[in-house]
């Protein structure tokens, strides 16, 4: 008896469908993806959503913006309410409060399988795997290089970026302009730990004098010793022993950059899009410079999608389907045109024409060895460092002192983050 | 209905009067005492704004007592109010008593005075951001090493910022003053002064025998303005100092930037509401001790 019902509504459902033109149709399942404004962005993700939508016609994407002041807090919201987003974008330093507050799940490893990722992947994405299983994954990445002025660089009849930490030294110095009263007018190089230069220190100039930033997965602050001490010297000498910068050099780094008045700056690839739109300002990237025995390393953030713990039964599929796009190739090359954000993926990212673009190339080539810091509190952190140079610049404290304090503060933050 | 009509004159009037009282109440219900009471709620517990909330006791005011970085903003918070109170106070006073006398322009230099208090306190800190800048794009220190003096570092200071930082925060209450005394100089009646000049006393006695007295009033509600004004001050400190907010090495970080930062750079919401829970008692106390000073007049 139920079995004739159910066939009957079975073949209802069929002609119903065939009726209606088999294309949105009410077995359409409708998903909603979240992310936080940002005009490339979004519009990156309508043309994503468009082109997944005219793959899988019985799924329907419905993306919501946010200011990015309000994003966490709107997603803290939504989701344990049963509303919201069915897969989220989240920085990955929110990884661990994500999962800890039950808003996404693991992804499946039947589509997702870890090992297949790992291999997949450029290396610093792991951070996103906890205890063997993947939460999320990027689109896109950043990572740091040096732009450096083309004019400037002319004009001091310099021919090619420096590839080592000397080398920048000696450029920066060929660079920097004073006036009569020994003020600079021109700096060599851009510093200013407020800007990208924290993650130049613990990620980059830590490990090229031969240090470890980090032990026990990001828990145990490492820099304090003689290799972070060297790093710190290193630094502050741009300043100090060197005389090619000035740490509030026309009050921010990209804007001295911009302005024509630097001749080298170290930033993140996101920078390339309001570069790109100053007029008359010629630039090149390069690489970041090799430590004093060729080290290489950068430090990569990204932001991640994820599914929620809102979705569940055909949503759920809907969204893994989703995600599957979103770390697809194509979606990849699409984010690179449109954003500018680097592939997540050696196979996207290092084809001939990426690798070796004149401006996407040194971030990408940066990747293979890139690493991404697992901050507690990047804001706490990054200010802990801020601090530390401020110490020995307008307290006149010494550098290794400076460097002691600033390794207890920051263990405090991380022991404190995990002590919960 | 028949209810209402059994009532006296008297009680119609009480229930009309509550009728159009209830949407205030119901606006302060819900929009200040519901959060207020939340807040302090929030005080005793630990939340990240994700998650759940969990009771912690005393522990955040514990916290708050140990953390040296509360003590410093403490500091800072009272110098705001103990240097822009009196500074702006005698400033506008000033200005106000000389533009009084003043007949030509004087609707122009008022308005004039008047003006900053009308601008975004936003875009008046950058623009004062981009003053204190070093050489080779600030107007001050591009004057000074145009006169050949040395260049001083305005905001990248331990010393120099909170008065870098304080001084647009003066200027932009300025006109408010001003409007606020010159109102009060015109309602002291002149028969005071003619008495005064018949008398043939010099304006010094006029001015501190006179005018400061029957200004009285006048004062202590500006002083009250301005204190709770400096209290609370955050648009200024955080706009001037965005890439470091509140430094170099917290120097000028008030409360509210510290609550600010506690609440939505870190997360830690139950330590964010006890900052909230001291601040709130201190403008609690403040406030009190100035109504007192008003009431004895």
């Amino acid at each position: 008896m139920t079995q004739t019902i159910r066939r009957y509504a079975q073949a209802g459902a069929i002609w119903a469908l065939a009726f209606m033109g088999g294309g949105v149709s009410a077995q359409t399942v409708e998903i909603e993806y979240w992310q936080y404004f940002f005009d490339a962005r979004v519009e990156a993700m309508e043309q994503l959503i468009e082109s997944f939508e005219a793959n899988n016609p019985d799924i329907t994407v419905t993306m919501t913006h946010f200011p990015y002041a309000d994003y966490r807090t709107k997603v803290a919201a939504a989701i344990p309410a049963g509303e919201g987003p069915d897969v989220v974008q989240l920085f990955y330093g929110w990884l661990n409060d994500y999962i800890e507050a039950d808003l996404i799940q693991p992804l499946p490893e039947e589509t997702f399988p870890a090992a297949a990722i790992d291999d997949a992947f450029f290396p610093m994405v792991q951070a996103m795997k906890v205890e063997g299983q993947y939460y999320a994954l990027p689109t896109a990445v950043r990572s740091l290089a040096l732009f450096y002025n083309e004019r400037l660089f002319e004009e001091a009849g310099i021919e090619a970026p420096p590839t080592t930490l000397d080398e920048l030294v000696e450029v920066a110095k060929a660079t920097t302009k004073t006036d009569n009263a020994g003020n600079i007018t021109q700096v060599g190089i851009t510093t200013g730990m407020t800007a990208q230069d924290h993650h130049w220190f613990r990620e980059v100039l830590v490990r090229q004098f031969g240090g470890d930033p980090y032990q026990d997965d990001y828990r145990t602050v490492n820099y304090n010793d003689e290799a972070g001490l060297k790093a710190l010297e290193f630094y502050a000498g741009l300043e100090k022993e060197h005389g090619v910068t000035a740490s509030s050099f026309m009050d921010e780094p990209q804007a001295a950059f911009k302005a024509g008045r630097a001749a080298m700056h170290i930033d993140g690839s996101f920078r390339i899009g309001s570069l790109a739109d100053q007029r008359g300002l010629n630039w090149g990237v390069a690489e970041l410079p090799a430590g004093p025995d060729g080290t290489q390393a950068n430090y990569s953030s990204y932001w991640v999608n994820a599914i929620t713990t809102k979705a569940d039964g055909e949503r759920y599929d809907a969204a893994v389907r989703f995600m599957e796009y979103l770390t697809s190739d194509e979606a990849m090359q699409v984010w690179l045109d449109v954003v500018g954000e680097l592939p997540a993926k050696p196979s996207v990212g290092m084809t001939e024409e990426n690798a070796n673009n004149e401006v996407f190339g040194p971030f990408i080539r940066g990747l293979e060895y890139a690493r991404t810091t697992k901050f507690a509190n990047e804001s706490a952190q990054r200010q802990v460092l801020v601090d530390m140079l401020a110490r020995t610049d307008l307290e006149g404290q010494p550098l290794k002192e400076s460097l002691a304090v600033a390794a207890e503060e920051e263990q405090a933050i991380l022991d404190e983050y995990y002590a919960q | 209905m028949t209810g209402y009509r059994n009532l006296t004159i008297r009680q119609k009037q009480i229930v009309w009067a509550w009728t159009f009282l209830a949407v205030p109440v119901v606006f302060y219900v819900v929009i200040r005492f519901y959060p207020t009471g939340t807040a302090i709620l929030i005080s005793f517990q630990d939340w990240n704004l994700l998650g759940s909330r969990s009771w912690s006791g005393l522990e955040n005011y514990r916290t708050l007592v140990a953390d040296p970085v509360f003590w410093k903003v403490f500091k800072n918070t009272f110098l705001y109010l103990l240097i822009g109170t009196p500074v702006s106070l005698v400033l506008a006073f000033v200005i106000a008593y000389h533009l009084d006398k003043l007949r030509f322009a004087h609707g122009f230099l008022r308005m004039l005075y008047f003006l900053p208090f009308m601008t975004s306190a936003v875009a008046m800190a950058w623009v004062w951001r981009w003053f204190y800048q070093g050489v080779p794009i600030g107007l001050f220190n591009n004057m000074l090493a145009s006169m050949g003096i040395a260049q001083v570092e305005f905001l990248n200071s331990t010393t120099n910022a909170l008065p870098a930082v304080l001084a647009p925060a003066v200027w932009a209450g300025l006109g408010f003053q001003i409007i606020i005394f010159m109102a009060g100089l015109r309602a002291i009646p002149t028969s005071y002064y003619e008495a005064a000049k018949i008398d043939g006393v010099g304006w010094w006695t006029v001015l501190t025998q006179i005018t400061i007295p029957l200004l009285r009033p006048t004062i202590v509600f500006i002083v009250v303005f301005s204190s709770i004004g400096f209290l609370r001050i955050f648009d200024h400190v955080f706009n001037m100092t965005t890439n470091n907010p509140g430094g170099p090495l917290n120097a000028t970080k008030p409360l509210v930037l510290m609550i600010y930062e506690t609440a939505f750079t870190n997360y830690d919401m139950g330590y964010a509401a006890a900052q909230t829970v001291v601040l709130f008692v201190i403008l609690l106390i403040v406030s009190l001790i100035q109504l007192r000073l008003l009431r004895s007049t």
